[in-house]
């Protein structure tokens, strides 16, 4: 590792995490922590294990073996697994947040673009209109959408505008984690260059940490502090971003480096 | 033939014992354990889903030879529904039937309450098509479950904010979603949202049945019944700036009734029996006169 922090900003301790669906391993002895206010981006080929890894680490796909411990607010670090199951749903809704890949996952297409922003709030216990629309209001300008649309349905928006839109849906809570899968995939580069670079600026606005799963360097090296590279289900290496990006020392992720194209 | 008669090759109210006593296990929970969804097995009756399986079945768990049954459809007596169920218990049970809500021991209603204040010996069976009150935000059957257990009806404020965002109030005016006594979500099945006041603390019982869905639940008499609401935008009831063109009422749920083609409607109470009686009293409406002998 990296750094030597003191234990108590640690946010997110992963300790032998394994996921074996059958005779597939996906996860094999993954260990790694996160502290408060940092971005970890978890690089690999498709199949490596991130999506796996992260839905483990989100509490939707408990880990064959191992533990994954979260610092609750004043309760210390806690195995999410070892938690009832509304304490894990309550942490989910408050506390975390999770940014899929297809904001049509995420977001209720029927519903418009403020009652998706502010079913969070709702669901938290929000029971004044005013201030959920006001909320609403405040994080579709935060993510750079015309409030003007605040009441269209999702399913009129453009791909870019339904992830922004899954953004504001997500950090309109203010959580103190944000787990994100492949936020910027399927959107073409001018709206992934507009969306990264205001998702860079959520992050470091907001304090949030964040662990992000990309296949796309160029998003690793913007957004995250320390990066992990996957390959078959394994960590084969970890480090700060620059540090791993410029000086590769994995085979694996010497190859994956020398992959990208220079434009 | 004689609707009155009552048909000796069945079981007394159609259902077989073992049938009503389960249907009365459930019921029993259901009340133990105000607006929650008890599942029991519904049984095929002879009639169709969405008629009133569920509402038909549980009254025929709990008649008795002593009890006098009213049926009511839309708030009337004289309705397709309302008629041949009564009919049915007239036929495969000896009980009296009466078109009158102070005679009643149980009353089965589908989509209102009568506008009389309910006793406390008195049942109200209500038929319910659509027990699940998450089941348009939540499709998925063991996720409402989870909602239930953990009361996490947060997300029920949605469908009430779009219709505020919409139309500038809340426009859901009837299966109006109500919290029982502080505990559990509840569909009240589709009755206007008129109606919703008078479930809370109401001295008789409320029993539901769904038969399609296979779901039983209750609120006990005196239950604290809340209608959801914001706090900026508070639960409200619909309003008639007409009154009853027959009995003149300014306080019943009225229904349009259009008269003839040249655009002329009136008012009526949506309640047969109330207005009857209104009308026995003395009261006269502004259409009294003209109205044509079908809607008198």
């Amino acid at each position: 590792m990296t750094a030597a922090w003191d234990a108590e900003s640690q946010l997110l301790d992963v300790d032998k995490l394994n996921q074996r669906f059958g005779r597939i391993v996906a996860c094999r002895d993954v260990t790694f922590h996160l502290h408060a206010g940092e971005v970890l981006g978890i690089v690999g080929e498709s199949g490596s294990g991130k999506t796996t890894l992260l839905n483990c680490l989100a509490g939707r796909l408990p880990p064959t073996s191992g533990h994954i411990r979260y610092a609750m607010r004043g309760r210390g670090l806690k195995d999410i697994y070892a938690l009832s199951e509304p304490e894990r749903r309550m942490l989910m809704r408050t506390d975390w947040g999770f940014v899929t890949q297809n904001p049509r996952d995420a977001l209720r297409m029927g519903i418009s673009a403020g009652g998706n922003v502010g079913e969070r709030l709702m669901v938290n216990g929000a029971r004044h209109y005013g201030q959920i629309r006001a909320a609403a209001h405040d994080w579709l300008t935060r993510v750079e959408m015309d409030t003007g649309r605040i009441d269209d349905a999702p399913a009129t928006f453009s791909g870019g505008m339904q992830q922004r839109l899954q953004i504001a849906k997500t950090l309109v809570v203010k959580p103190r984690l944000v787990f994100m899968d492949e936020p910027t995939g399927g959107l073409d580069v001018s709206v992934q260059a507009r969306l990264l670079d205001l998702l860079r600026g959520l992050v470091r606005d907001t304090g949030v940490s964040a662990v992000i799963v990309t296949h796309d360097l160029a998003v690793a090296r913007l957004l995250a502090d320390r990066l992990m590279v996957m390959k078959d289900g394994e960590a084969v290496e970890h480090g700060l971003t620059d540090q791993v990006l410029d000086d590769p020392h994995h085979p694996y992720t010497q190859l994956l480096v020398s992959s990208v194209l220079q434009a | 033939m004689n609707a009155a008669a009552p048909d000796r090759a069945y079981n007394f109210a159609y259902l077989d014992e073992q049938t009503k006593r389960m249907i009365r296990r459930g019921l029993l929970k259901a009340v133990a354990i105000p607006g929650y969804q008890v599942p029991f097995g519904s049984r095929e009756m002879p009639l169709p889903y969405g008629w009133g399986t569920g509402g038909i079945q549980v009254t025929a768990a709990i008649i008795g030879l002593d009890d006098t049954l009213k049926v009511i459809d839309q708030g009337a007596d004289d309705t397709t529904n309302a008629v041949s169920i009564r009919r049915f218990f007239a036929r495969v049970s000896d009980v009296a039937t009466t078109e009158r809500t102070d005679q009643a021991t149980i009353i089965q209603t589908r989509h209102r309450i009568p506008e009389m204040e309910l006793r406390e010996d008195q049942i109200i069976v209500y038929q319910v098509p659509i027990p699940e009150p998450l089941r348009k935000l939540e499709p998925r059957e063991a996720e409402c479950r989870k909602m239930h257990a953990w009361s996490e009806y947060g997300v029920m404020h949605v469908g009430l904010y779009e219709d505020i965002a919409q139309w500038g109030h809340i426009a859901q005016t009837y299966d109006y979603p109500v919290m029982v006594d502080e505990r559990y979500l509840m569909a009240p099945s589709p009755i206007p949202k008129f109606d919703n006041p008078k479930m809370r603390r109401m001295p008789a019982l409320q029993l539901f049945g769904a038969g399609r869905e296979k779901r039983l639940y209750a609120i006990p008499p005196y239950t604290e019944v809340r209608s959801l609401d914001f706090e900026d935008h508070p639960f409200e009831v619909q309003r008639w700036d007409e009154v009853c063109g027959l009995c003149g009422a300014d306080d019943s749920f009225l229904d349009e009734v259009i008269l003839d083609d040249r655009g002329g409607h009136m008012f009526v109470c949506s309640d047969s029996d109330h207005c009857q009686r209104r009308r026995a009293g003395g009261h006269v409406g502004p259409h009294a006169a003209e109205a044509p002998e079908t809607v008198a």
